[in-house]
């Protein structure tokens, strides 16, 4: 709220700050992003070390929830295989608007030093995704930093989800 | 015409090969008389098990036999020699070199701390009996050898896919499998979720690790142009017809007209 | 935004109300919170009860062994990190083993480097085990404990930061020794860090062991007779849980531990109860081990890898100034070494259990087969017989107990 600067002596001294409908949503959604539990292999380790005590997740506003209905950002952790993209899928379609994807670690940008028959080389391949974050597994901390600039992007984007231009087939 | 590649082993092979080199091997020794593994050789010979070759390497106990006396064998080596624990069991594909899989059961006893190893070998067709009555261990290390080698497993409470999904085609720990998998294997989820016509929306894998895109202005610096920073690749390029090999025709060319540290040479 | 039309249905077969045995199929999917990875159980359930309960596994199977067939020795040993990788050190160890003992060359690895890796080694296993802690706690519903273990970890990670650069995948042994050296105010740390654990120790066995609520949530949950335990490949905790004293470091032992002095915990108990206690006691056996490999390091002369010149490379100062070194490197990091023909199974005691690889060579430097021995694999497959008759509330303290990695299952 310190980009709102209230200036008091305007508004007739009330308490009441100016500003567009999309900043409000934006503010609203960047600061509590609720990330769905998908941790997956390693960095599934790495992002619980993120949200536990050193590398406190709470103090961004989010908290991981487990249900998919519940859940504003997947961070897709670790390596995904062909045998899950389905599931990775359906859980991306039960989210509900408004959503956003975070790849984390080099298994889910691109396959990572996996090249094999049963990965499938980048979760992009799958659902679209905001962020990525390389690292193999990506520090705690660079978690964090992913996380504020998904926040940013948030906040320069339009709240009318539609509006957005994704990634464009899916 | 290309080079012929044989494909009964196309995993990595060795580029440089010394000519008179013969790799060396590593020592087996023979059982010694009256030491624990001559009791399970002779436990063994009791039961009417015929060992092909036996000795010890790295201090472990390798005993050959037939396929067809697996269960017999097993069971003699829990119940007669008190080898209680079945580490591992699984299979290795030589048929490339012989047309025969090696299959091994790893065996410890805890009484006395001591391993043993129980192989034996088979033809490509031919199945194996289960030995889920003796370990149960083997309900899932032979469902996965199954599924990495293809060998039929009889008498199996539930022989399915284990490690890959249930429709998947082939089997991955074969040689004959590549490593990146093979045609069915690359579009598996594109049709699983959202079907075949997706194919070209999709685009096949990126599976070259020193991939450069020609055209990619917000990633790494565009090799031989540099252009700004999320510029759209239509608009700047319009003279260039795209390549479809990824390599640049501007990179390929001749860097060295213009450079100063040639010019000073000559 | 519209969702994007794809092929995939509605998926209501895995949820039958009405089955002509009366029993309620329920799917514990791949994607579950508590954080044991991807294991899809699918149970039926008549009422609360447990009736068959079928692990699914696989949805994390990497090819780690068709890679191996496909990479050179020293290539390969970062992918075996991404096995266990809670406790990454005890699978590059197990590997790096493997390889030595068909190499021969088990017993020139000096001094030095045995009591770094040892170090290393317990060191993971109070890592591994601090995790087995938060998380099973965490599945349970004692949240705070948690976050307390983490706290701990954390440190333990920072040491191991400080040696080999990362926290969680470290490759921090190689084949015939370890790469470096412990750096200056490593061992102080070290012994800092050995002193305060055991307060925290105590500090959860307080919270826990005598707890109302978490006994009565342990006891009698998950029991394993021995002679299951046996027939189903179950080793480490497992094995010991049930009553049955083997442990590889004792019986086996491989680098120092028969020159150190430590006890086995073994527990009467078959049950979680039985094991959670287990896996406190094994961390107060590895901080007395550390204790002693701490006062063995400066005893020993700085030498860290084996000289074995036809398949490990000099030391860097070697190869750095000598021509044949610089050749002999040169050769084995693009070529590979090759090592001799044969077969080996090398056990090693990781924190979950019997880690053991298993390497046919065919004298070429690709190895011609590994087959990692994962203790978890044959702890899912534990799961089939384990959970039936019970609630599906001990579902998930049975799952935690048995204190499986994804990694290693899959492979």
């Amino acid at each position: 709220m310190a980009q709102h600067q209230v200036n008091y002596a305007s508004a007739g001294g009330l308490p009441v700050a100016l500003t567009t409908a999309d900043h409000l949503i934006n503010w609203g959604r960047s600061n509590s992003l609720w990330p769905l539990t998908y941790g997956l292999a390693c960095c599934a380790i790495e992002m619980m070390a993120s949200g536990a005590s050193r590398f406190d997740f709470d103090r961004m506003g989010v908290i991981f929830r487990a249900s998919p209905r519940q859940a504003d950002v997947m961070i897709l952790a670790g390596t995904l295989t062909k045998k899950h993209a389905e599931f990775t899928r359906r859980l991306y379609d039960q989210m509900a608007e408004p959503k956003w994807v975070i790849s984390m670690g080099s298994c889910a940008n691109t396959g990572g030093m996996f090249n094999t028959y049963s990965i499938v080389q980048g979760v992009d391949r799958i659902v679209p995704v905001d962020i990525y974050l390389p690292g193999c597994a990506p520090r705690p901390e660079t978690l964090q930093y992913a996380m504020m600039m998904l926040q940013k992007k948030i906040r320069r984007e339009s709240a009318n989800m539609n509006k957005n231009k994704k990634q464009r087939f899916l | 015409m290309r080079r012929y590649v044989p494909k009964d082993n196309v995993q990595k092979k060795a580029k440089y090969t010394d000519r008179y080199w013969v790799a060396p091997r590593v020592p087996r020794e023979s059982i010694e008389e009256g030491s624990f593994f001559e009791e399970v050789v002779t436990n063994l010979q009791n039961r009417g098990i015929e060992i092909l070759d036996s000795y010890i390497e790295i201090g472990q106990l390798v005993v050959k036999i037939n396929p067809e006396q697996n269960l017999e064998a097993v069971k003699s080596m829990r119940d007669d020699s008190c080898f209680k624990m079945c580490s591992e069991l699984s299979a290795v594909d030589y048929l490339a070199k012989d047309g025969e899989f090696e299959i091994f059961y790893q065996l410890l006893n805890l009484d006395e701390a001591k391993r043993a190893r129980v192989v034996t070998r088979i033809k490509k067709e031919q199945g194996i009996e289960s030995i889920c009555p003796v370990f149960k261990m083997a309900n899932f290390a032979e469902r996965e050898m199954y599924d990495m080698f293809g060998i039929y497993v009889n008498n199996h409470p539930y022989l399915k896919r284990i490690l890959m999904p249930d429709d998947w085609v082939g089997h991955p720990l074969l040689k004959t499998y590549p490593l990146q998998g093979d045609e069915a294997a690359s579009w598996y989820e594109v049709d699983k979720i959202f079907g075949k016509e997706y194919r070209d929306i999709i685009g096949p894998e990126l599976r070259d690790p020193a991939r450069i895109d020609r055209y990619d202005t917000q990633r790494f610096a565009r090799v031989g142009k540099e252009v700004p920073f999320g510029a759209d690749p239509e608009l700047v390029d319009k003279t260039e017809t795209p390549i479809e090999d990824g390599y640049s025709k501007t990179f390929l060319t001749d860097y060295t007209t213009g450079s100063k540290e040639l010019e000073n040479r000559r | 935004m519209r969702q994007q039309p794809n092929k995939l249905q509605p998926f209501f077969e895995n949820l039958n109300f009405e089955r002509k045995d009366n029993t309620m199929v329920i799917n514990f999917g791949p994607q579950h919170p508590s954080a044991h990875g991807q294991l899809r159980l699918v149970l039926e359930l008549q009422g609360e009860q447990v009736v068959k309960a079928y692990p699914d596994i696989g949805y994390l199977h990497r090819g780690v062994e068709k890679m191996a067939e496909n990479m050179i020795y020293n290539e390969f040993l970062p992918t075996t990190d991404r096995l266990d990788y809670i406790a990454s050190t005890s699978n590059n160890y197990a590997f790096a083993l493997a390889v030595e003992r068909l190499l021969g060359i088990e017993d020139k690895v000096p001094r030095r480097a045995k009591v770094i890796r040892t170090m290393l080694l317990e060191l993971n296993r109070i890592i591994s085990h601090l995790f087995f802690l938060a998380t099973h706690a965490l599945d349970v519903g004692a949240m705070s404990i948690f976050l307390y273990a983490f706290r701990e970890r954390e440190f333990a990670m920072d040491l191991m930061e400080d040696y080999c650069g990362a926290r969680l995948t470290h490759a921090a042994v190689r084949i015939g020794g370890v790469p470096l050296d412990l750096p200056d105010g490593w061992i102080a740390s070290l012994s800092n860090f050995l002193n305060k654990l055991p307060e925290q120790i105590k500090l959860y066995e307080d919270l826990l062991t005598e707890n109302r609520i978490w006994k009565m949530r342990l006891e009698d949950v998950g029991v394993l007779e021995p002679e299951d335990a046996l027939s189903w490949g179950c080793t480490g905790p497992m094995l010991r849980g049930s009553g049955i004293a083997y442990d590889i470091r004792k019986e086996e032992p491989y680098e120092l531990y028969d020159e150190l002095d430590f006890d086995i915990p073994v527990a009467d108990t078959k049950d979680s109860y039985g094991r959670y206690r287990l896996y406190m006691e094994e961390m107060k056996e590895s901080i007395k081990i550390l204790r002693q490999l701490i006062s063995m390091y400066p005893k020993t002369e700085q030498k860290l890898m084996a000289h074995a010149p036809q398949y490990i490379s000099a030391p860097k100062e070697e190869i750095m100034t000598q021509n044949y070194a610089l050749m002999q490197h040169f050769v084995l990091v693009t070529q590979g070494m090759r090592p001799p023909k044969g077969t080996v199974y090398a056990p090693t005691e990781s924190p979950k259990g019997e880690l053991g690889f298993y390497i046919v060579s065919e004298g070429e430097p690709y190895a011609y087969r590994l087959k990692c021995r994962a203790p978890s694999f044959f702890h899912t497959g534990l799961l089939q017989d384990l959970l039936v008759g019970t609630y599906i509330a001990d579902v998930v303290t049975i799952i935690g107990s048995t204190n499986i990695v994804f990694g290693e299952v899959d492979r």
